[in-house]
């Protein structure tokens, strides 16, 4: 298995060197053959890998070791269990589909070659990311998809807002690395070694602060996994192409947080108050950001505030212990939203990069494939019945609800309500871009989009419907035995659980929001705009998302920049080199000064001076 | 006799460079086959070096002076190996980079860097107290004379300064030389000095006494505003072997001399070491957010990851030490790579206002690709030779004390703001005025010289074992005697 894992890491590495530093050597169509044909094998071979692990395999193994320091070695290896194989198979399905779309999105860009290395190399990031078999590692992966995601948000370089955006995204997921790199300090200072396995082993009889520990860990996902309230980047994110924000802004980087607490699940085990703080965080998350994506009009911001709302979901998750749900939550998000991104996209190209909602209108009549794609993508997003939404969305529902962790009623509560507001974005959605009256330019009417785009969007449609199925083995069977701990809930099988899903709460108020949306959006679309107004002040703290990118600006990038100049300003130049460098350099020419004056060359006032001091002398003796 | 040729190849280089003259068209051919010869000797000491023992080797010992029991005495250890390499290996890219931007004086030009080339090989392998205190004086004359006569507009100003504030760092520990010369029985062995007992009170004399050399050098807070200076009006090779190596001598000074002969004292003094050391990187860190200049806001951000050298060192666990060790070699390329890449901006549009760029990744593509990677080395980011340094030393920093790991950590978010945000402003955007417009992309002798530096800043990311592994001997040797009391 050690070749295999190898080629999984690897290929995608090689082939985004090929693209990248190919220059003149490689053409366009090189580019693209050589990144698909790369991930490709690495998406068979995982597959290849996720069989074998199905039939009880697993893998522990050192690659080779990157560093020693005195008797510690780090090194670089790969740990392959259930939970690891699940990811690389999601990791590379979402990566291939995404890169066969990227042909005809990005098909007249001038930076087509760049872009194909890129994806490549965030996917070999991602990998290294999810294989790793130690922390020093992890974070290796952690900080690459962040680099990668920097490069991709500020793809487009001449745009001052894309470039912003990618300045601002890197910056606040450094704050989370900040704490993540502390927390694995700690695990060092403790264990002395930085292996997985070592530490859930010893972690249990410790006297190590776990608490402070998974706590700081967390901080690292919340950066990645934008929770609140290191979420401004993602929303931002979007300036970066609509592939980029499929693939990364949703299906894969932002959930390394999510798999990184479940990997390191055998440590929060063992502290309910940073579960707790993580539960709390979660829901917060999922209600606070579902009311932003009500009040946007960028459709890919939309689907961006979707995708932080599902993240607190599967956060909510990871602090109820249900980690199996959360990562099943993100195996069927990665499809879903994958579709609803990738679909966005269609349409966005379609109406000439047109992202506002108020100009859209009617499409389903103009592109039927993405029409339908986007549907089932919304549906599964709100959560009905049949759709991969429904279950994974149900089982965390149901397992915070039955959470006795502290704070556990106020996150019910949360989640609960979110799932009105969910259905009622996602289907405003759904209504504004594609029924009601068309309000795009007529002069150049939409249409469908090649091939290469509407087969992506196919492929990941039917997984959005069909992975829910799974949900038996996955969360309450014995699929992560031994990976995770096991979700203890009443299961009797697939159409009991969707049976029970009819009749329980969360269906009627998805029920609800869809119909909500029906009212205002097609039924009554002036109706919106009264009850903003009515609102007040209230609508205008959520449609300014609550005010965080104001304070941040002002409380940190404004703050660091005046203490820097108060330091250099102050500190440097006027206290170090005026006072002291150049004052003793003064004091020194003052000094010279003075004596310079003895030194008139006159003889007269040297005999006068010598005079004077034999007299003085003469004094002196004579007195005694 | 490895070590010998290492000083005196690129020392002989220097004087052949001036004897041939300015209008010699020969002249650059001979300073670059002089500093790839003085490489070149260096590379056996790699392969042959021994990394199971602490023990100084290719040791050389020669009377000089016998009136004083002066020895003409060389060696190196896995402490000080890797900075004679790193000095030559910079000295190519240095030869390289000034092939056709030096107009003026082309001979005196090489001569300089070469000569200080040789200088700076014989502080790293000195092993006699004076014969190393000649060399890391006469670092300074070669220095002086680049910033002096190459530099920009303000050079006079910046080249005293430069010239005073570290001469008279020395002075005091010229002092502290001597007594230790009588406290020795009248030896300048730096390695019997070791072994030397001495109360704490003489130890914490002995100290601030090494301590102001060694601190101007580094630069530690509050003792550094002579570097930005320095760097702004030096030309960018100057830069780039103050950057890269000179800074070197203090924290190396620090490891040969003040760890080990006074173990007491830095254990007593530690507090104050961590601390300034925090100082620079914490506050250092925010001052170089606000630099207009560029080459002003790498100076500073070279402070702050000096930084992290001291406080490692001051830690006295194995992560810290290496860290630091590893850290100052990192530097070593990243901040030259840094000055160069400024240097190759510089070149073209003679100017280090960062509001006088914007959009440069439109006409040099190349060059902004190569700035790329080490903007994210001085950002520490992994995978590149600035995160293993940093990393270490916050493990080794968290073995201590959670704040103190806390404070230094901060670096992550710092770091990559002053850089990513200074890179976004001169290279990002759409092209920002005519001369942007104009600019050629690198040529191929730009392109070799930032290519080998981030050949070498990739391999240090991806695979830094090699490094660390010739130092283990030496640095738990050191460790084991700074842990045993003097007094």
């Amino acid at each position: 298995m050690k070749q295999l894992a190898v080629i999984v890491a690897f290929a995608p590495l090689i082939g985004a060197l090929v693209a990248g530093l190919g220059g003149r050597w490689i053409t366009r169509q090189g580019a693209h053959s050589v990144t698909i044909f790369s991930v490709l094998l690495s998406f068979l071979a995982s597959c290849v890998i996720f069989v074998d692990v199905l039939k009880g395999a697993s893998f522990n193994e050192t690659i080779y070791t990157w560093l020693t320091v005195g008797d510690t070695r780090f090194h670089i290896g790969f740990l392959i269990d259930r939970l690891t194989a699940l990811m690389m198979v999601v990791v590379t399905f979402v990566s291939l589909m995404v890169h066969v779309y990227t042909i005809g999105y990005m098909a007249d860009d001038p930076g087509y070659k760049r872009f194909f290395a890129y994806i490549s190399l965030f996917t070999f990031s991602m990998l290294m990311l999810v294989m790793a078999n130690n922390f020093a590692q992890l974070f290796f992966g952690w900080e690459a998809v962040g680099l990668v995601s920097y490069l991709l948000i500020g793809f487009w370089y001449t745009r001052e807002s894309a470039i912003y955006a990618s300045l601002k995204a890197f910056l606040v997921n450094r704050v989370g690395d900040f704490g993540f790199l502390l927390g694995i300090a700690v695990l060092l200072a403790h264990f002395g070694t930085l292996d997985y396995g070592t530490i859930f082993a010893a972690a249990p009889g410790s006297d190590a602060d776990m608490t402070l520990i998974c706590v700081l860990l967390f901080i690292g996902a919340m950066g990645k996994s934008a929770q609140f309230p290191l979420h401004v980047w993602l929303p931002d994110s979007m300036e970066g192409p609509t592939p980029i924000s499929a693939l990364i802004h949703a299906a894969t980087m932002v959930t390394a947080g999510i798999f990184m607490v479940a990997r390191m699940s055998p440590l929060y085990e063992l502290s309910e108050t940073a579960r707790s703080v993580v539960l709390v965080v979660g829901a917060v998350t999922a209600l606070s950001m579902a009311l932003v994506a009500l009040t946007q009009y960028d459709i890919k911001r939309v689907v961006a505030y979707s995708t932080l709302s599902q993240l607190g979901y599967m956060t909510a998750a990871l602090g109820a212990s249900a980690y199996s749900a959360a990562i099943f939550h993100l195996m069927t998000h990665a499809f879903f939203k994958a579709v609803l991104f990738l679909a966005a996209g269609s349409v966005i190209i379609a109406l000439h990069h047109e992202q506002d909602m108020r100009r859209m209108g009617a499409l389903r009549r103009y592109m039927p494939w993405t029409y339908w794609t986007f549907l089932i993508g919304a549906i599964s997003s709100a959560g009905i019945p049949g759709f991969a939404g429904f279950f994974s969305k149900d089982a965390i529902i149901e397992a915070v609800h039955r959470s006795s962790t502290s704070g556990h009623l106020f996150a019910y509560l949360c989640v609960l309500s979110c799932v009105f507001v969910t259905a009622t974005y996602t289907f405003r959605m759904v209504f504004m871009a594609f029924h009601g009256q068309p309000h795009f330019d007529p002069e150049h009417p939409p249409h469908e989009s090649p091939a290469v785009v509407t087969l992506p969007l196919v492929l990941l449609a039917i997984p959005s419907v069909a992975a829910g199925w799974v949900i038996g083995p996955v969360v309450f069977g014995d699929y992560f035995a031994g990976a995770l701990p096991m979700v203890e809930e009443e299961y009797h099988g697939l159409w009991a659980f969707m049976a029970h899903g009819f009749v329980s709460i969360p269906f009627w108020l998805a029920l609800a929001g869809i119909v909500t949306a029906w009212y205002l959006y097609l039924k009554r679309p002036a109706l919106p705009k009264w009850i903003a107004r009515q609102l007040g002040p209230l609508y205008a703290l959520v449609e300014r998302k609550y005010g965080f990118d104001e304070l941040y600006a002002w409380l940190f990038a404004g703050g660091a920049r005046n203490l820097g100049q108060g330091f250099w300003r102050f500190g440097d130049q006027s206290l170090i080199d005026g006072l002291m460098v150049n004052g003793s350099a003064r004091v020194v020419g003052w000094f010279a000064s003075v004596v310079r004056l003895f030194q008139t060359g006159f003889v007269y006032q040297y005999a006068f001076t010598m005079l004077i001091g034999v007299v003085l002398l003469a004094f002196w003796f004579l007195r005694k | 006799m490895i070590l010998s040729a290492a000083i005196w190849i690129p020392i002989v280089a220097g004087v052949l460079v001036l004897a041939a003259g300015d209008r010699n068209p020969w002249t650059r051919w001979i300073a670059l086959a002089g500093a790839v010869l003085g490489f070149l000797v260096t590379i056996p000491l790699w392969t042959g070096f021994d990394p199971s023992t602490s023990a100084m080797q290719f040791t050389e010992l020669r009377p000089w002076i016998q009136r004083f029991n002066i020895n003409y005495h060389l060696g190196v250890d896995g402490i000080s190996l890797l900075f004679v390499l790193l000095n030559s290996f910079i000295t190519i890219l240095v030869v390289i980079a000034g092939w056709t931007v030096i107009e003026t004086r082309v001979a005196q030009y090489y001569a300089a860097f070469l000569i200080m080339s040789g200088l700076l090989n014989g502080v790293f392998s000195a092993l006699d107290a004076v014969l190393f205190y000649v060399f890391f004086e006469g670092t300074l004359i070669p220095m002086f004379i680049i910033i002096g006569i190459w530099g920009g507009p303000n050079r006079v100003y910046a080249a005293v300064k430069f010239f005073l504030y570290t001469l008279f760092g020395s002075l005091l520990m010229l002092i502290a030389l001597l007594y230790l010369y009588n406290q020795a029985g009248g030896s300048f062995a730096i390695l019997d000095w070791h072994k030397l007992p001495l109360p704490l009170g003489v130890q914490i004399a002995l100290f601030f006494g090494f301590l102001f050399a060694f601190a101007v050098k580094v630069p530690m807070w509050p003792v550094h505003t002579w570097l930005p200076d320095a760097h702004t009006e030096a030309p960018t090779g100057g830069s780039v072997v103050l950057a890269a190596i000179l800074l070197k001598l203090g924290a190396y000074g620090f490891v040969r001399f003040t760890l080990p002969i006074m173990p007491d004292a830095c254990k007593h003094l530690a507090w104050l070491m961590v601390a300034l050391s925090l100082i620079a990187i914490v506050y250092i860190g925010l001052v170089t957010l606000v630099q207009t200049d560029m080459k002003k806001l790498i100076a500073y951000s070279s402070i702050s990851h000096m930084g992290f050298v001291t406080l490692g060192f001051f830690l006295f666990n194995i992560y810290g030490l290496e860290g630091g060790l590893v850290q100052m070699i990192s530097h070593g390329f990243v901040s030259a790579a840094m000055f160069l890449c400024v240097g190759v901006l510089y070149d073209r549009m003679h100017s280090r206002a960062i509001s006088d760029y914007g959009g440069v990744v439109n006409t040099m593509p190349r060059f902004a690709s190569f700035m790329m990677l080490f903007a994210m080395a001085n950002s520490g980011l992994p995978a590149t030779s600035g995160f293993v340094g940093e990393f270490m030393v916050i493990l080794g920093a968290m073995q201590q004390n959670f704040w103190l790991a806390f404070a230094a950590a901060t670096t992550l978010v710092l770091g990559a703001a002053y850089t990513l945000w200074m890179y976004k402003r001169v290279i990002f955007g759409p092209v920002a005025n005519d001369h942007v417009a104009k600019l050629p992309d690198l040529n191929y002798r730009e392109f070799i010289v930032l290519g080998l530096l981030a050949l070498a800043i990739l391999w240090m990311g991806v695979y830094p074992r090699p490094f660390t592994e010739v130092m283990h001997s030496s640095v738990s040797e050191l460790l084991r005697h700074v842990s045993v009391p003097k007094q």
